[in-house]
């Protein structure tokens, strides 16, 4: 397979990325021009239509990276791996995003940047957790190895998430409580609705766009470690035999002279 | 040999290496010590709040002490090469994990029964109560069950003595934050909700020890 034709051409790859470009330009278009101006909050609120999905993709990410670990650490396919490091990266990047956007948010409607409220707690600690999944892999030397132990983070990272939720829960909870699924239907105009089911289409398609990508560059460099080995060890193979040549050689040369 | 005596074996193992070498336990002990002392300086700690910001001091000591030991201990072992010994015997991985477990819960508990009472002095806190002994023996399962899984895992790593808290920590936060408050209810003599506290911690050592004993085995299986 040609470079241009792995990283480019295949029909996903294309289909996806022109399903984002189209998605995102409308979900941009819905949330700074369709969507109503909140009457409370003011233009801030528009900061919703990105931090919702981004935190979506923040779970959706991780639990692939669950799935993908315990798919690893039973089947022992690299290509499991090549999924759960992709799709953590990915995961990563978008859970500091809805860390950062979180505090935009909140500046201005509480008043601070940072309240230790259980999900903004849970959602630090999950950052910190994955970056430990980062940094174990990077800190071991035998590829196999790094990618048994981030399965294992991987795993334990995910199966924490509820658990540090329930936790720190029992603080005074300052989040706004959940009004798109609260029982007798979303307390929000349609317009505010369908910007938001726009918006997360965009980003689930802008996801997956991102891991395709992300393990098409995985399946390179694994492949390219592969055969950095395999000629290191071609290289250590002709020098020995070079070697032994030489010796042999020079024994035949001896006996003849004797 | 019954499973029993399997992990009892092990525990045996690091106890007399323990005995004989003195290397964990004196330098955990002198390290939860120090921490306490400088930790009275970093907070007031003699006024009438003195018992929420004396429990968190404690734990804070504990924890430290008990990533020391847990790193010494594979350390020792890894050097050694004691640890690839124990991998060869014939038993189930999840023994070796078991065994593990319990000796490093025995070396931090005999830390803590040693740092309590000189707490309890320092501080004028009431630290002689049953329940206060349920929660630190809670609270130090739920942290050597990870514990032991992590430091394992850090010592093959290039960082081992900075990877041990980076995995421990996040991780072990629901286990600190239950002990933390039961250990605070416990000095304040507000017992009405600490039963709950109590349960939660206990929940979860159980989830973690379960996960903890079902991943060992691929961890060490080189």
């Amino acid at each position: 397979m040609s470079p241009g034709g792995r990283f480019g051409g295949s029909l996903t790859g294309i289909g996806l990325a022109i399903g984002t470009g189209v998605t995102m330009i409308v979900a941009l278009y819905m949330m700074f021009l369709y969507a109503p101006q909140d009457s409370m909050q003011g233009p801030v609120q528009r900061v919703f239509y990105l931090h919702l999905p981004m935190a979506w993709i923040a779970y959706l990410a991780f639990f692939i990276v669950f799935v993908a670990s315990i798919a690893y650490l039973v089947k022992r396919n690299r290509r499991w791996d090549q999924i759960a490091r992709s799709s953590a990266e990915v995961g990563l990047v978008f859970t500091t995003l809805v860390i950062i956007t979180g505090s935009l948010w909140g500046r201005p409607i509480w008043g601070t940047f940072w309240e230790w409220d259980a999900r903004l707690t849970t959602t630090l600690i999950l950052w910190f957790i994955y970056l430990g999944y980062f940094m174990i892999r990077a800190y071991i030397s035998d590829q196999e190895r790094a990618m048994r132990y981030a399965a294992v983070v991987g795993i334990i990272g995910f199966i924490d998430v509820p658990i540090i939720h329930m936790s720190v829960r029992w603080w005074r909870t300052l989040h706004p409580e959940p009004i798109v699924t609260q029982s007798g239907g979303p307390a929000m105009p349609d317009s505010m609705i369908y910007t938001l089911s726009v918006s997360m289409l965009a980003f689930t398609l802008f996801f997956f766009y991102l891991v395709y990508q992300k393990m098409l560059i995985e399946q390179a460099k694994d492949e390219l470690a592969d055969y950095s080995l395999a000629m290191a060890d071609a290289e250590a193979d002709a020098r020995t035999n070079q070697a032994i040549q030489q010796h042999a050689d020079e024994k035949s040369t001896k006996g003849v002279t004797a | 040999m019954r499973n029993v005596d399997k992990i009892l074996a092990i525990v045996w193992k690091d106890l007399l290496t323990e005995v004989r070498s003195r290397e964990l336990v004196i330098g955990m002990l002198v390290f939860s010590m120090l921490t306490i002392v400088t930790f009275n300086f970093a907070f007031d700690l003699t006024g009438v709040e003195r018992a929420p910001s004396g429990a968190g001091a404690l734990w804070v000591a504990f924890i430290f002490a008990s990533l020391l030991g847990l790193g010494r201990a594979v350390a020792l072992e890894r050097d050694k090469g004691s640890f690839d010994g124990l991998l060869l015997v014939p038993v189930d991985r999840g023994m070796i994990y078991l065994g593990k477990l319990l000796g490093n819960v025995i070396f931090i508990t005999a830390v803590q029964l040693v740092t309590i009472p000189v707490f309890g002095a320092l501080f004028d806190l009431p630290v002689y109560q049953p329940m206060l002994f349920v929660v630190l023996f809670l609270g130090t399962l739920g942290i050597a069950g990870l514990g032991t899984l992590f430091s394992i895992m850090a010592a093959s790593t290039r960082a081992r003595e900075v990877m041990l808290p980076v995995l421990l920590f996040p991780v072990a936060l629901p286990v600190v934050i239950s002990t933390v408050r039961a250990t605070t209810l416990v000095l304040t003599d507000r017992t009405e909700s600490l039963m709950q506290w109590v349960n939660l911690l206990a929940a979860f050592d159980a989830i973690f020890l379960t996960i903890a004993f079902l991943v060992f085995d691929r961890v060490v299986e080189d």
